[in-house]
């Protein structure tokens, strides 16, 4: 997305409250953040422990994959819109975060160590 | 292209094997209506779409099977990776394990190996779109059965409910796809033959 079509998006002012959008389910994703689980609700406190964050990188990818889906169908919904650019920033934010202590989770974050290989993969019963 | 999220998409930690439980999830990896067939299904018939959306959909739901897929193969290999001989003859997946070991390979819960045959690519968007449609929903179903039959192993359950959720939004999303698809079709009087060359 081009910085310009950033602008464009009046997020500030309406995406955080009252997400109720017609005929859509995004409102019960907002209250499923906001209610079921602080931890979810992002800005990873500084003492965040791995599980926490990771924990919260997931929330945030399923809300992205949520909204890109509904937003597939529904193009013009601005509300779901600006909740989607919120999500997408927190999770940039919170991965670059992750990835800086605990190493990389694509092959497109950069390393001084070769860390992409370290165990364990997501099948193995670890955190991720 | 796609690049690999080193995540799951839902977390998954199966404290106590159960290779019984995974007999039967496997079809959910290889089987009629696992999601195999379903992110190959999805990722072919992106090609022919006529509109914006029903592009878009098919291409970013695909993705997300994939995801499944991950999802389903990691609860077989964590139900079997410790069984022992005894367990796996048991349960009866001596023969499975004859040619397979422990590997996790796309075969159905009776065995039948993954076909192409189970997937569909009509040429008709209109076709493909029902296809995909009752494809939602046979998964759906196929995890209400798995869900009663690992209704003790709350490890197991957990993913499994939200793999079964997940087949009721992409049935919403394809409903609304193909809907504007039906309206594209009539606007203009499209002719169907003609789908894929526009």
């Amino acid at each position: 997305m081009s910085e310009n079509e950033n602008k464009n998006c009046s997020c500030e002012k309406k995406a955080t409250n009252n997400m109720e959008s017609e005929n859509t389910n995004i409102g019960a994703l907002n209250n499923m953040w906001v209610k079921d689980d602080d931890a979810c609700l992002c800005n990873c406190k500084d003492n965040a422990t791995q599980e926490e964050m990771i924990h919260q990188i997931k929330c945030l990818f399923f809300g992205i994959q949520e909204l890109t889906l509904y937003l597939d169908t529904h193009p013009n919904d601005e509300k779901a819109l600006c909740l989607h650019n919120k999500y997408c920033k927190e999770y940039r934010e919170l991965t670059d975060k992750y990835q800086k202590i605990y190493g990389p989770l694509t092959m497109t974050y950069p390393c001084n160590k070769w860390r992409w290989i370290e165990e364990p993969w997501p099948w193995e019963g670890g955190m991720n | 292209m796609w690049t690999y999220n080193k995540v799951l998409e839902y977390p998954i930690n199966i404290k106590k094997k159960d290779p019984r439980l995974a007999k039967f999830i496997i079809s959910q990896y290889g089987g009629p209506d696992g999601e195999l067939a379903a992110s190959l299904r999805y990722l072919s018939q992106r090609f022919g779409m006529p509109d914006q959306t029903s592009k878009a959909i098919l291409n970013d739901i695909g993705t997300e099977e994939l995801a499944h897929l991950e999802m389903v193969g990691t609860i077989v290999h964590q139900l079997t990776k410790d069984a022992s001989i005894e367990e796996i003859e048991k349960v009866g997946l001596g023969d499975y394990y004859t040619d397979h070991g422990v590997d996790v390979y796309p075969v159905s819960a009776a065995g039948n190996p993954f076909t192409a045959a189970y997937i569909a690519c009509k040429g008709d968007p209109i076709a493909n779109l029902q296809e995909d449609l009752a494809a939602e929903q046979k998964a759906r179903a196929t995890y209400e059965k798995l869900i009663d039959l690992c209704r003790d192993n709350p490890d197991v359950l957990d993913p499994l409910k939200f793999l079964r959720e997940r087949e009721v939004v992409h049935f919403q999303r394809f409903g609304e796809a193909l809907r504007k698809v039906q309206d594209k079709l009539g606007d203009k009087n499209f002719y169907m033959n003609d789908c894929g060359q526009r």
